[in-house]
């Protein structure tokens, strides 16, 4: 016998039923519902909270998905140029463990010279790969490094977005933190560096860099030794993986000095920045890349002072506590300013005359002074993701994020605390960066997409009080909402149509928010899921076309040539050659050395007999050349020509821009200049092509991407011979036939 | 001089003694070998009527290779019956063996007969042999609008350590272009097919040297090595992968590529060129995919039937003399296909070559991966392998 379960039983006190009293069970069945559903009814904190985690879920999960577009439509493969560069180092490090890899020195790229790889690259992407390689075998998961590195970013990508929450919780409400981290795994801004495949640094260093961020503010405003330890080696984690550190360490001492200006300064604000810098300065040190920049570099010597300021802020803070008259204090603040200022800049002054402290590099410049690099480093201008941004991309990049960053701003000064001091911030330097070049938009969305979240948050938050508060009691409105913003919570009187309009103004937010969802999708799916090394083209009849001319053409090197074979190529190619390829390259992506990339500059735009002289020199075997004249191809190496003149006249004065212009016009048909269609690079790319008919109704040699009859149809090869071209002639490889024998 | 002209001398005279050993027994009566030199690949059907002259029963006859041959034979395989005409044949055990007494520039097989053959009686044998790297390019290195010719060489009348009665010799070409072939009484040359003899009575040991020397632009695919995993599932699948690095063994290519030539007229311009492979794979093979060290490889066709499923595999560049390529191909088949069970064992039923059609492979390296925990490992191959055991670390998650 059973009691019967009384309805205001919890379910742990049922008794399990018997399995042979059929009747007992239904009875049981019938009885259950009502403790159970009295059970699984939460209050109404523990289902906020269910709702929550269950949101994040799901938004960590969307945004590794919607990452994956590229591994579906093509294949698990690297996508662009530096990554390649990273998983070639990736797999070093997985073969020959870490000492080896902190070793390497590469004599495959920049041949002659070679290159310390160890010493010249941010290892944190890399250990990071490896680390999570060496889990996932440990768990006895055979997969393959490069399904590693694939996925990195996307998996990293979905960790920024619960730094998000963590961030949006702390300086708003954990809605804006929901908000910030569903609007940031979409964010195109963000997704165009960390789709799957996307191997590179911004991958992880943004993660680092908004847990950076976040460990900072969340240090600032509790004051806590532990919170800005870990900010010191979120900090670490940054340096380790990604050049932007310098951007976090410029960042924090102009909020430090913003705060104490604004009269914000605290025992708190001190604690975290000094603990933060001294920790995170000595751990930056141990990235060999990095090594002594924090001391010596001129870009690391804000950080720097406002530490010292804020020594002396805390101490004479202290003299005026001990002192207690103020006359006195004021001629020893005086005195100690100017002693301080004095010493400061004496130092300043000795350091950077003496060359202990380098100036600014030229990068640096660039950011400050957008026209900067256009005047003094083509190499950097040469580059598309270091032009100016459009306004076009900014809005294709953020959207309705766009609208919403002012609107987010107007929240944050409304509600002003240390923590919407620093988002405000971070947003509006990140902003100005974005403006200054295109790849720095990746900088300015987590900014942009939590700034907006408390935007979104707040009206959200209004409208929904109004709306409910209406229905029950309309008195309270003005009472509930009073704290928030808009001009509809600030009367105590509800005005006509309030609730309509908050129900039209809610659910225009949410057409808002799902168009920015199905744009985002939408950029994502076109416009940044292609590995740019597999070109796609609609077919005549809608179906997709695949070049894989990239790949033939860097297996053909790696096939069937010697295996000290040294190949000359602009530098685009470098790290695809050396990865794909596994052969000698003359010239890089890592830039780092502007005279040898204007060597390879001048060999092509020198004549050929020229260009074989500066080759033999450089003992090069093959040139490979990257061709779109067949398929329409735009980014080859003649729309990018006219950087390889300007780098190499930039070193070697015998070239010069207006030789190869007409008029300032730079064309490849017949009123191209002679120097021009005789070039290395014209009689290569263009070699036999005047007998090719590319287009129908279209002469022969027909370049189908600058719409015109090249100019020089009749081209002989005297020193060179064509080795290779792949079957839609995107890329060729000629063969360097060796010297004469001289009779 | 002397010494060169007394060793011939001596060879001669054991030669001489050896054959006399032999014709003592058996007399072979017809000679038939038809050679086939459309592949890379030489295949030499030799079909013998062997009489036995002697007094006493006969149970092995012996074939004679010189040894520039037998280092390029890549199977023998013999055939025999007895009785005047031609029934159900068997296959007879060969192996090598040196009898006493041979010149050192051959290498003999003895195929054992079922029963030894009596005085008076006849055997009918068949001797298939395949020979590699036979073909031999000539000129070696030709330009991309080249044919490629190849020399073949060989002897006119079948060389045995017994005497031939009649014997012929047809040699089958892939047709086009024959440069040039050694001609003797009784040679013609009809229709890509070239004849040789008959010749009567031919004493052993004769060797008559010939040369052809023709076009041959089938593709000379030669697998430089190839490393098939078979690895058992207990989930019901066999999973095998193939890595294969594939070379054109033909003449070698000089001077330019030029796709300019080879796309407008590929027939003419790069003829002795070839941009695709075939794999036969078995019925039911599934999960098909071709790749390489850096990324799958789009090129590739796929057509299947209950018979047999056809991979059409093109490399992503085409192969010309000397060029070399690296691939992966891997398929899935139904374990119950392949794996059967008997007396408490489990036995697995599979393939040791390449699926490839008309493929030549030097090296071979079969892994059988089995699954966790198996024992008393037991193989059965038809020819001699080296074969080693390693223990590998398993994984979680098995297909």
């Amino acid at each position: 016998p059973r009691p019967a379960p009384r309805a205001d039983e919890t379910l742990a006190q049922i008794p399990p039923p018997r399995p042979p009293m059929a009747a007992a069970a239904s009875t049981m069945l019938e009885s259950l519902p009502a403790p159970l559903l009295r059970a699984l009814r939460l209050k109404t904190k523990q289902q906020e909270l269910l709702l929550r985690v269950s949101a994040l879920a799901l938004i960590y999960v969307l945004a590794f998905a919607v990452r994956l577009f590229s591994v579906l439509r093509y294949e698990s493969m690297i996508h662009e140029f530096d990554p390649y560069f990273n998983y070639r180092t990736t797999l070093y490090l997985t073969e020959h463990g870490y000492s080896e890899f902190w070793n390497w020195f590469d004599h495959e790229s920049w041949y002659p010279l070679g290159r310390v790889v160890g010493g010249t690259l941010f290892p944190g992407l890399m250990v990071t790969a490896a680390l999570l390689h060496r889990l996932l075998r440990a768990l006895s998961l055979a997969v393959h490094i490069r399904e590693v590195c694939v996925l990195t970013a996307p998996f990293f990508a979905a960790n920024t977005t619960l730094v998000a929450y963590a961030f949006g919780r702390e300086i708003w409400d954990s809605g804006a933190g929901l908000v910030a981290a569903a609007l940031i795994a979409v964010c195109p801004g963000y997704i165009s560096r960390s789709v799957a495949g996307s191997y590179d640094n911004e991958g992880v260093a943004i993660f680092a860099l908004l847990l950076t961020f976040y460990l900072f503010v969340r240090a600032v405003n509790t004051g806590s030794l532990a919170w800005s330890l870990a900010a010191a080696f979120g900090y670490f984690y940054m340096v380790s993986a990604w050049g932007g550190y310098v951007f976090i360490i410029n960042l924090l001492p102009l909020y430090v000095l913003v705060l104490l200006v604004t009269g914000r300064y605290s025992q708190r604000l001190y604690v975290a920045y000094n603990c933060t810098y001294v920790l995170g300065m000595l751990l930056g040190m141990q990235i060999r890349f990095v090594g002594f920049q924090h001391v010596q570099s001129g870009e690391h010597m804000a950080a720097m002072g406002v530490f010292f300021l804020l020594q002396v802020f805390f101490f004479l803070d202290w003299v005026k506590y001990m002192l207690n008259d103020v006359k006195l204090f004021k001629s020893f603040l005086r005195i100690t300013l100017t002693c301080v200022i004095s010493v400061g800049t004496l130092a300043l002054g000795i350091g950077t005359a003496s060359g202990y402290i380098s100036p600014w590099t030229g990068r640096f410049y660039s950011l400050l002074d957008p026209t900067y690099a256009k005047d003094h480093i083509p190499i950097i201008a040469s580059v598309s993701e270091h032009q100016p941004t459009a306004w076009s991309s900014f809005m294709f990049d953020f959207h309705i994020l766009l609208f919403l960053f002012p609107a987010g701003l107007y929240f944050c000064f409304k509600r002003l605390s240390d923590a919407t001091i620093f988002i405000v911030m971070y947003g509006l330097t990140s902003m100005y960066f974005a403006g200054v070049m295109v790849r720095l938009i990746l900088v300015a969305a987590p900014a942009v997409c939590l700034i907006s979240a408390i935007a979104v948050s707040a009206t959200i938050k209004n409208l929904t009080t109004l709306i409910r508060s209406k229905s029950k009691s309309p008195q309270t409105t003005g009472k509930t909402t009073g704290s928030k913003a808009a001009a509809k919570g600030a009367v105590d009187q509800p005005l006509p149509f309030q609730h309509n309009v908050a129900v039209a103004l809610l659910l225009g937010a949410f057409y808002l928010l799902s168009r920015y969802a199905i744009h985002c999708t939408w950029v994502t799916s076109e416009a940044y899921s292609s590995p740019s090394i597999v070109l796609s083209a609609r077919g005549h009849n809608g179906g997709r076309v695949i070049f894989d001319d990239y790949r033939e053409a860097y297996y053909w090197l790696r096939q069937n040539t010697p295996t000290d074979a040294k190949i000359m190529s602009w530098w685009d190619y470098g790290y695809q050659i050396t990865a794909m390829g596994n052969r000698t390259v003359i010239v890089d992506n890592n830039t780092w050395n502007n005279t040898h990339i204007a060597t390879v500059g001048r060999a092509m735009s020198s004549y050929e007999d020229e260009a074989y002289e500066i080759m033999q020199s450089l003992d090069v075997n093959y040139v490979l050349v990257v061709f779109g004249g067949v398929t329409g191809y735009s980014s080859d190496d003649i729309n990018k020509f006219l950087w390889m003149v300007r780098i190499g006249g930039g070193v070697f004065p015998v070239i010069k821009e207006p030789d190869y212009l007409v008029n300032g016009e730079y064309r490849v048909d017949k009123g191209a200049s002679p120097k021009m269609l005789n070039c290395l690079m014209y009689k290569l790319c263009y070699y036999r092509f005047g007998e090719l008919t590319t287009e129908y109704g279209k002469p022969p040699g027909y370049d189908r991407v600058r719409g015109v009859e090249i100019g020089n149809k009749d081209i002989k090869l005297e020193y060179l011979e064509e080795a290779f071209t792949t079957s839609n002639w995107i890329v060729r490889i000629y063969k360097v036939k060796p010297p004469k024998n001289r009779s | 001089m002397a010494t060169p002209l007394r060793l011939a001398a001596l060879l001669l005279v054991l030669v001489a003694a050896f054959a006399s050993a032999a014709r003592a027994d058996l007399v072979v009566s017809r000679a038939d070998r038809k050679v086939d030199l459309t592949s890379h690949i030489v295949r030499v059907l030799t079909s013998l009527k062997v009489e036995n002259a002697g007094s006493e029963p006969v149970s092995k006859v012996l074939l004679a290779f010189p040894n520039i041959q037998a280092k390029n034979l890549a199977a023998i395989r013999a055939f025999g019956t007895e009785g005047k005409v031609k029934g159900l044949s068997s296959v007879l055990p060969i192996e090598v063996v040196e009898p006493s007494g041979v010149p050192p520039e051959l290498t003999f097989f003895s195929a054992s007969l079922h029963k030894p053959l009596q005085k008076g009686k006849i055997l009918h044998l068949d001797v298939l042999t395949v020979f590699t790297h036979f073909l031999q390019p000539f000129p070696e290195e030709i330009t991309q609008a080249d044919s490629q010719l190849v020399v073949f060489q060989d002897s006119s009348h079948y060389l045995s350590p017994y005497p031939v009665k009649v014997q012929t010799l047809s040699i089958r070409l892939p047709g086009g272009r024959v440069e040039s072939y050694t001609k003797y009484g009784n040679t013609k040359l009809v229709d890509s097919e070239l004849k040789y003899g008959p010749y009567e009575d031919v004493p052993p040991f004769s060797y008559n040297p010939i040369i052809v020397h023709f076009e041959n632009n089938n593709p000379f695919a030669v697998a430089k090595e190839l490393i098939r995993e078979i690895e058992i599932s207990h989930w019901g699948n066999v999973q095998i992968t193939e890595h294969y690095n594939i070379v054109h063994g033909g003449a070698r290519l000089k001077g330019e590529f030029s796709r300019l030539d080879y796309q407008s007229r590929p027939y003419a311009r790069g003829v002795s060129s070839f941009r695709h492979l075939i794999a036969r794979l078995p019925a039911r093979a599934h999960s098909i995919y071709y790749r390489d060290e850096i990324g799958n490889i789009s090129t590739s066709h796929l057509w299947s039937d209950s018979k047999k499923t056809q991979l059409e595999i093109e490399p992503r560049f085409p192969l010309f003399g000397g060029w070399q390529t690296t691939f992966t191909i891997g398929y899935g088949l139904p374990l119950q296909d392949f794996v059967f069970s008997a007396d408490g064992k489990r036995f697995l039923n599979i393939t040791f070559g390449s699926p490839m059609e008309e493929i030549l492979i030097e090296k071979l390296i079969v892994k059988v991966v089995l699954p966790e925990g198996s024992k008393d490992i037991d193989v059965s191959a038809p020819f001699p392998t080296n074969q080693w055991q390693e223990v590998v670390p398993h994984w979680t998650i098995d297909n």
